[in-house]
């Protein structure tokens, strides 16, 4: 087993340098960059350098003077001595910035998570067990329509719904207007108001998979031959399907849920940015579209990160959960 | 088959010795159907799935014909006319003093200033640079300037326009006719000829009026517009009037109503005509001419809608295209092969199953912004940018089919028979694996077009003129759309939402038609 987690550890050691030098090199060909449009702003002002001057001084100091590949080493070199460098847009070191808001990602997508689960295993085990009956058909339909569902679209109907309508919520943002005067549990409460919407909108489109998934490995379980065996010995149903099947089902849900726990330090990019949410998500999209290469890298090696522990750990998981399985 | 048919007639076989035209006989065969026509079947006993599919054809139906049909073009634009309150004129009343200086230039601008000293000094003569200068007040809106004894410039309120716009007035002909009007006498005489003024300060040589004189300027707002003396002679009547509203009657018969405000800040009365104007028609109201009304571009959204659901279900098949042939081919050379190039390629697929997609394509798609790529090749970068990112989960599926399938008797059959190797991975094993990859392609073309109509609404996908249903919506970014044009967005989103919904349910049916183990 150790060794096994040290020869995927050494695996994945390599793919990332590869996508790191893949997103570094994207980026450095990227035509216009953040330190063309400072220079050209700059350049504009009364008395100032003419536009080449201030190129090339501003590419030595932000240290974009290198070719690619001697660049990346550099930054490669700063990443491995704990040095991400300064944001360029933040005008704060990528550290502090991706520590800014990172939690907040991490606590939106825990939350949504957390209502994911409760809802889609049951939802998934009923749906298995009635098969072909209407419970089936109606959480069948409800799963797809959540994949389905394009996150803009959900997003903008709720903030027609409950913004606009309703008049529950407000329409973008993570604090009210009267946040500074409220206290610490005023604030508190309001952040929590705001993240309201944000939650349903990420529980509602991302629960379909799930659903589905438990439904699928739930119908699996239920014709194995052990199933049989215990409807055969005359246990209730209710004990078949809680106590036999259902702890079956478990071990590819952990699995997966395992799988993707990494993943809720990554955000939700495109429901922070329709909300305003300044997560992670939302911060890096607006570095992104802004040309800020160490926050983008950062963000993007930080993703990468994310999917390689989360493939790892559900593989580890699924030897440990599963006592069948030996991982070779 | 023949062999199957055997078996489940016993009967028709022991009669075949009497009777051979019977064994012949459609009614007495059994029923024999095609692997492909039993998935059909499994298929179409789905209710769901036909619903799906069904959803899907009028989706079809409604984009590709629907442009065809509709009577307007996509990026085709209406226009209403509307009445606009637009600024015409101002007048403003002179009440500073304004320079007329004489033929040699000595009456320079500081000399105007050193002027308007002596006058606040209260005294009538002043020296500027060694030169002495007198000032003869003739009224108090009018002023001459003299240094030793040459009048070199007047000082007036009032002022002189030439009637004719081209003609010039000189300065002796304009100082004799504001001498005349403030003294008020009837007739003067300049350069050997003589005029007549009357009380409204109009000048004629004889019969014809040369020149007016008035304390009013009247200027047009935009430069193209000739103001008539005549308009201007009843605007100012209206202002000293103290009348809000004017009516003039051009020479050509037609009246036009002007509304007009006193400004207090810069004591000038602003002319405001109410003119028809035409304007795009954005955000019309359902009519019978434009069943879900207009975008913000005054183009009709149907056929919008239309045009935009071609473009996404384009976008996603050719997407889908791309990926699988990519991933068939790469997925099909590492399972077949195994060993080192099976390694590489699948080292390939892991890199690229890591890079964040989502965030490389925004990326891209601001780079793209920023190289302001033309709409339709910058749809075609997308296509491929989305085929290339998207191929290794094909490829994957493929190699793990492959891979149990090359263990299997027939491809030992094959190699036996001596079959080339790429007839023997494109012909033998890539037919198995097509049930899962129609499956996958399938739930692939969804998850592309979401994809896709993210990328629009963000703005970095499809672009206008283009429409797609991700970038219709992409309007509720503005507030007031969202709240008050639902006419706008609710549609494309709903027919998104169909869309993907039926692609997704119709994949769900194949795969239960292909693999009857799983429906139990």
């Amino acid at each position: 087993m150790r060794k096994y987690i040290i020869k995927r550890l050494l695996i994945s050691v390599v793919i990332l340098f590869f996508v790191a030098f893949i997103i570094y090199a994207l980026m450095r060909c990227l035509p216009t960059s953040y330190i063309e449009n400072v220079a050209r702003q700059r350049s504009m002002q009364p008395n100032s350098k003419s536009y080449e001057e201030w190129m090339q001084q501003l590419t030595a100091a932000y240290n974009m003077d290198k070719g690619i590949i001697l660049g990346f080493f550099g930054w490669l070199g700063n990443m491995l001595r704990g040095n991400f460098g300064d944001s360029w847009r933040w005008t704060v070191p990528v550290i502090e910035k991706f520590n800014d808001t990172v939690w907040l990602s991490f606590v939106m997508g825990a939350i949504s998570f957390f209502f994911e689960l409760i809802i889609a295993i049951p939802l998934g085990i009923i749906a298995a067990t009635k098969q072909y009956r209407w419970p089936d058909y109606v959480i069948s339909v409800i799963a797809l329509a959540g994949i389905s569902l394009p996150t803009f679209f959900f997003a903008s109907l709720l903030k027609l719904v409950f913004s606009v309508k309703l008049g529950w919520f407000d329409l973008y943002g993570l604090v009210g207007r009267s946040y500074d005067q409220l206290s610490s549990v005023g604030q508190f409460f309001d952040k929590a108001h705001h993240l309201f919407l944000p939650i349903v909108t990420l529980v509602v489109v991302s629960m379909g998979s799930l659903m589905r998934y438990t439904r699928t490995n739930m119908l699996e379980v239920l014709n194995a031959d052990y199933i049989r065996t215990a409807r055969a010995k005359g246990l209730s149903e209710r004990k078949v399907i809680y106590h036999h099947a259902f702890r079956n089902t478990l071990i590819p849900i952990v699995t997966i849920v395992g799988g993707s726990l990494p993943g809720l330090f990554a955000g939700a990019l495109i429901t922070e940015t329709l909300f305003s949410i300044p997560g992670i998500g939302f911060t890096s999209y607006q570095s992104m579209v802004s040309g800020d290469i160490p926050f983008s890298m950062f963000y993007l090696v930080f993703s990468a990160v994310l999917t390689l522990l989360g493939n790892l750990l559900s593989d580890i998981l699924y030897g440990v959960v599963d006592p069948r399985v030996r991982v070779s | 088959m023949s062999e199957n048919e055997k078996k489940l007639s016993p009967e028709a076989e022991n009669e075949t010795e009497n009777t051979t035209q019977y064994s012949l006989n459609d009614d007495r065969r059994v029923k024999v159907l095609s692997p492909g026509a039993l998935v059909a079947k499994r298929f179409f006993r789905n209710r769901l799935a036909v619903t799906g599919m069904i959803v899907l054809i009028a989706m079809f139906v409604f984009s590709f014909v629907g442009g065809v049909i509709s009577p307007y073009k996509q990026d085709q634009k209406f226009y209403r006319t509307d009445i606009q309150v637009k600024d015409y004129a101002g007048i403003l009343h002179n009440e500073e003093f304004r320079y007329l200086a004489a033929e040699g230039g000595k009456f320079s601008s500081a000399v105007q200033a050193q002027t308007l000293l002596a006058l606040q000094k209260k005294t009538t003569e002043f020296t500027y640079r060694d030169v002495d200068y007198t000032i003869e007040t003739i009224s108090d809106e009018l002023l001459a300037v003299y240094t030793g004894g040459e009048l070199i410039g007047v000082a007036t309120k009032e002022l002189i326009n030439p009637s004719n716009e081209s003609a010039k007035l000189s300065f002796d002909f304009s100082y004799h006719a504001l001498a005349a009007k403030v003294k008020g006498e009837p007739s003067f005489e300049s350069e050997g000829k003589t005029y007549t003024i009357d009380v409204d300060g109009n000048v004629f040589d004889g019969e014809t009026e040369v020149a007016y004189i008035s304390a009013y300027i009247v200027r047009a707002v935009m430069a193209d517009v000739f103001l008539t003396r005549e308009f201007k002679n009843q605007l100012i009547d209206a202002v000293e009037a103290g009348s809000k509203e004017f009516a003039y009657t051009g020479a050509d018969g037609v009246t036009a109503e002007y509304t007009l405000k006193y400004n207090a800040a810069t004591k000038a009365w602003d002319v405001k005509q109410e003119t028809d104007t035409t304007v795009f028609d954005t955000y019309s109201e359902p009519t019978k001419e434009h069943p879900l009304g207009t975008d913000r571009n005054g183009m009709d959204m149907l056929t919008r809608l239309m045009y935009g659901g071609r473009v996404s279900l384009i976008i996603g098949f050719i997407v889908v295209f791309i990926e699988t042939i990519l991933g068939v081919i790469m997925g099909g050379i590492s399972g077949y092969f195994g060993g080192w190039v099976d390694n590489l390629i699948m080292r390939i697929v892991d890199i690229l199953y890591c890079i964040p997609s989502m965030p490389i394509i925004i990326i891209i798609g601001a780079a793209m912004d920023a190289a302001n790529l033309d709409p339709s090749i910058r749809m075609l970068y997308l296509m491929l940018i989305l085929g290339v990112l998207g191929w290794p989960g094909i490829a994957r599926l493929v190699r793990g089919q492959i891979l149990s399938l090359r263990e299997q008797e027939f491809m030992t059959a094959t190699e036996a028979c001596g079959i080339s190797v790429s007839r023997r991975i494109f012909k033998h094993l890539i037919p198995n694996v097509i049930p899962q990859l129609i499956v996958t392609m399938t739930m692939g073309l969804g998850s592309t077009i979401i994809l896709e109509a993210t990328l629009s609404f963000l703005g970095l996908g499809v672009r206008f003129p283009f429409a797609s249903w991700g970038n219709i919506i992409n309007d509720v970014n503005n507030v007031f759309v969202l709240t008050h044009y639902w006419n706008i967005w609710i549609p494309a989103g709903v027919l998104l939402l169909l869309t993907v919904l039926a692609f997704n349910i119709v994949g769900d049916g194949l795969r239960d038609a292909f693999d009857p183990k799983m429906k139990r």
